[in-house]
């Protein structure tokens, strides 16, 4: 999706007066009218809900610029050349770039999915902390408004700018500043790459405390500043406990130099703690040290083939009980998952037959006869007792990665195959998978999407008609983090509309987080409130207006809008 | 005509993912705390001896039996084919650290020959540990059998068996009558993974172990490893300021202008 540089931008919110929201992934601005439309086709179909959103009225307005914050001119880029090298700037050529520049530019406005586009006209990549502080002091003078980016990998719209924001890109800054053989503790800089840091890490018998699918692209100080899950999440924990310290640039350009080395420290507040999963709104991460676990030289996959969501629970019970301290991954995903990984990867399936579910299994731990005699044991008591209708273990590295790729192939294999809405919950295991075949229904009752694969084989984004190809769910058990994914011909209104609020309401219902490990962003702001209560985000706020009293770091995003500010 | 009896012979090696380090005295490659597995040309060649029995029928072909020559963790790579399918395993075991020539592989193999009595031989074309490429070829000069190496595509009828090779200028097909000696290329299939229940059953099916004394084949290595070092490290590239550095850094740098 592409916007002309006059547009509004892709983004609906609810007004101040209504208490719900629409969508957050439209084409374009919905005219009233279209929006009348998608409420009246949702009117029908809503008496089943549960939930009193069908009482509520829809109106949606777009988010416009704070004109509060000031355009950016040739003297503010002029400004930022008396202390950044000339490749450090990106700008278009209105402001002095060069049409080379202006096209570069077009990477960092758009996000990784396609969804979310900004038209920022300058990106700076500074290549110090100090850097770093020269460019925010002089924007928070200036009133300009600032996005922090990393590896541009968020699924939220966290990374782009929504107007004309200053892209401030963390990409130059990746070098390593320590690392002590003894503790594992390692010192770098934001813009470190995770799969580089893990390449590091191994060459010391280490491996980095997290990993997800965008390894390859996705910065530590993205991660940390998202508070990033992935796969490794149920054995080493979250980031809040594998991240020792930070260096931080707040945004009148103070340095925060908190990036300790000590696990533990129990004087006053832990200002870091603040930083992780802040998405850039308090300030911008510099420096990252982070506790790494010794690597294990003994890895074993398997995947298994399950008949329904409760043979999953039931082996996760029994997989956690019998693997204990060597398992390190369990996750799962659905059949259509499964057809569409191995299709577009060319993949042959580990199993025979087709199953409902499938089940990927890691094991990492010291000693190789040790693991495999235990892993042995519950795979085989696994099938014995039907638990497993049937499962396959890699024999080599080669097939461990093939294994890995069913499933961390899965986000690029919808990817390819279509739009994609995704959604990240957490919620409570026995009812994590109950919103897909939900969906479906709901989707299936307003007419979008039919499980016959003739109706949305043909499909393009040019067909008259909105058409879901796939209500797809796959995620990690260990955690209660489900990935609901819809794959549409495109994005549009009439799917968003059937998604949303419903999915946050029916997270809420089960006391769940509308963002397990994506973070709020662009898309999800305006729905913190089914997460969190009003007391606690009103204490947001006001943190939010302690660091960042103008409003300048990555702006419309995160908190609710209504309550960000009161100049808006 | 009675059934055919496939013999494919399995390496273990060096995982093919895991990264390769010298060892200290420069005598080899570290193998202590690295990953093994089954050599991939190997992991083929089972596949294929699957295949030929599940296309021409379990009566067709009577037995696969899967042998390896190696140190007692050798085992593992033997069990892995009867998890693929293998019916039996033989092991020629011998003491670890030991390095087993392709000739003297070839000897072992021929003296099972003498005893299994197979009417196909498997085998990977080459290990990815030595890359010799030698172990099919010396086998069948041993034994006086046909050879059809590097095969892409293989087909067996009646005791006719064909073979699809992949040669420099495009494919080659030959044919040849059984018994003969078969090396896989990488295309010719794509193995399977080892399902748990196959994995189950394999614990339970044979293995015979042997000694290189047993079948009186002496195994003393004719080849002397002067040194092993590693490829020289790549360096990294830099960004020139200018077309003129450019030229400067290829005429005095570089030496190429």
């Amino acid at each position: 999706m592409t916007l002309p540089n006059t547009a509004k931008p892709a983004i609906l919110l609810t007004s101040q007066t209504t208490t719900t929201t629409a969508s957050a992934a439209s084409a374009s601005a919905a005219s009233a009218s279209a929006a009348a439309v998608a409420v009246a086709s949702l009117g029908s179909n809503l008496n089943s809900s549960p939930f009193k959103s069908s009482a509520r009225s829809y109106a949606d307005i777009a988010i416009e610029r704070n004109p509060q914050f000031k355009k950016i001119t040739k003297q503010d880029i002029d400004h930022f050349k008396t202390f950044l090298e000339p490749q450090s700037i990106l700008a278009t050529t209105d402001i002095g770039g060069t049409i080379d520049e202006a096209k570069e530019l077009d990477g960092y406005n758009t996000d990784w999915l396609g969804k979310y586009k900004g038209r920022s006209q300058v990106v700076l990549r500074p290549k110090s902390t100090q850097q770093v502080s020269k460019i925010l002091k002089y924007c928070n003078d200036q009133k300009i408004a600032v996005v922090p980016q990393g590896g541009n990998t968020g699924l939220v719209g966290g990374g782009v700018p929504v107007f004309d924001e200053v892209i401030v890109s963390l990409g130059s800054m990746n070098n390593i500043r320590d690392f002590n053989e003894t503790s594992g503790i390692l010192v770098c800089d934001s813009g470190c790459i995770l799969e580089e840091l893990d390449k590091f890490a191994a060459g010391h018998g280490f491996s980095m405390p997290l990993d997800l699918g965008a390894k390859g692209s996705c910065h530590i100080g993205g991660n940390v500043s998202t508070n990033a899950g992935g796969i490794r999440f149920i054995r080493y924990g979250s980031l809040h406990g594998s991240v020792l310290g930070l260096e931080v640039v707040l945004p009148d350009g103070t340095i925060v130099d908190n990036l300790g080395t000590l696990p533990k420290d129990s004087t006053g507040y832990d200002l870091k703690q603040l930083f992780i999963g802040a998405e850039g709104t308090l300030g911008i991460v510099t420096g990252v040290s982070i506790v790494t676990p010794p690597r294990p030289n003994s890895v074993n996959v398997a995947v298994l083939g399950v008949s329904s969501y409760d043979a999953v629970q039931k082996a996760f019970r029994k997989v956690r009980r019998d693997l204990a301290e060597v398992l390190s991954a369990f996750e799962f995903w659905d059949t259509r998952c499964m057809q569409i990984v191995l299709d577009h990867n060319n993949l042959r399936s580990p199993l025979e037959e087709e199953h409902p579910f499938y089940i990927l299994i890691e094991t990492s731990g010291s000693k190789k006869d040790h693991d495999d005699e235990k892993l042995a044991e519950c795979l085989e008591s696994l099938l014995e007792n039907e638990i497993i209708d049937d499962g396959a273990l890699a024999q080599d590295e080669t097939q461990v990665s093939k294994m890995w790729s069913m499933r961390e192939g899965i986000p690029e294999s919808l990817g390819k195959w279509g739009p994609t809405y995704k959604y990240d919950i957490s919620i409570p295991i026995g009812v994590l998978y109950d919103i897909v075949p939900e969906m479906a229904n709901r989707l299936e009752q307003a007419g979008l999407y039919s499980k016959d694969p003739k109706t949305y084989e043909s499909a393009s984004k040019d067909d008259p008609n909105v058409v879901v190809k796939g209500v797809l769910g796959y995620g990690h058990i260990g955690d209660g983090n489900l990935h609901l994914n819809v794959v549409a011909n495109r994005f549009d209104k009439k799917v968003t509309d059937v998604l949303e609020p419903y999915v946050y309401e029916w997270v809420a219902s089960h006391k769940g987080s509308i963002s397990a490990e994506h973070g709020l962003g662009l898309m999800k702001a305006p729905h913190l409130h089914y997460s969190k209560s009003k007391v606690i985000v009103d204490w947001m706020v006001r943190i939010k207006n302690a660091f960042d009293p103008n409003g300048i770091m990555n702006p419309y995003k995160f908190l609710p809008r209504t309550t960000t500010s009161s100049s808006n | 005509m009675s059934g055919l009896r496939i013999l494919v012979g399995v390496k273990r090696v060096v995982d093919f993912a895991a990264k390769v380090r010298v060892n200290s005295q420069q005598t080899g490659v570290e193998t202590a705390n690295v990953k093994h597995s089954m050599n991939p040309f190997d992991e083929i060649a089972v596949e294929e001896a699957i295949r030929l029995r599940e296309k021409l029928g379990k009566d067709k072909v009577t037995e696969i039996i899967a042998l390896t020559c190696g140190p007692k963790k050798s085992q593992e790579t033997l069990r892995t084919a009867l998890a693929m399918g293998a019916d039996k395993g033989v092991h020629v075991e011998v003491a670890d650290g030991q390095i087993l020539e392709p000739l003297a592989v070839a000897k072992l193999f021929s003296k099972i020959v003498e005893k299994e009595k197979p009417d196909l031989i498997l085998l990977g074309k080459q290990a990815i540990d030595d890359d010799s490429n030698q172990t099919g070829q010396m086998l069948a000069g041993l034994l006086s059998w046909p050879q059809a190496t590097f095969a892409s595509k293989l087909d067996i009828q009646d005791k006719l068996l064909t073979v699809v090779r992949e040669v420099d200028g495009g494919l080659e097909t030959i044919a040849t009558k059984l018994p003969a000696v078969v090396t896989a290329d990488l295309r010719l299939n794509e193995p399977r993974y080892a399902s748990l229940p196959n994995i189950m059953k394999a614990k339970k099916k044979k293995i015979e172990t042997l000694t290189p004394k047993d079948l009186n084949v002496d195994v003393t290595q004719r080849l002397e490893t002067l040194k092993v070092t590693e490829p020289p490290k790549r360096k990294g590239g830099i960004v020139v300021g200018s077309v003129d550095e450019l030229i400067d850094k290829l005429r005095n740098e570089a030496g190429v202008l």
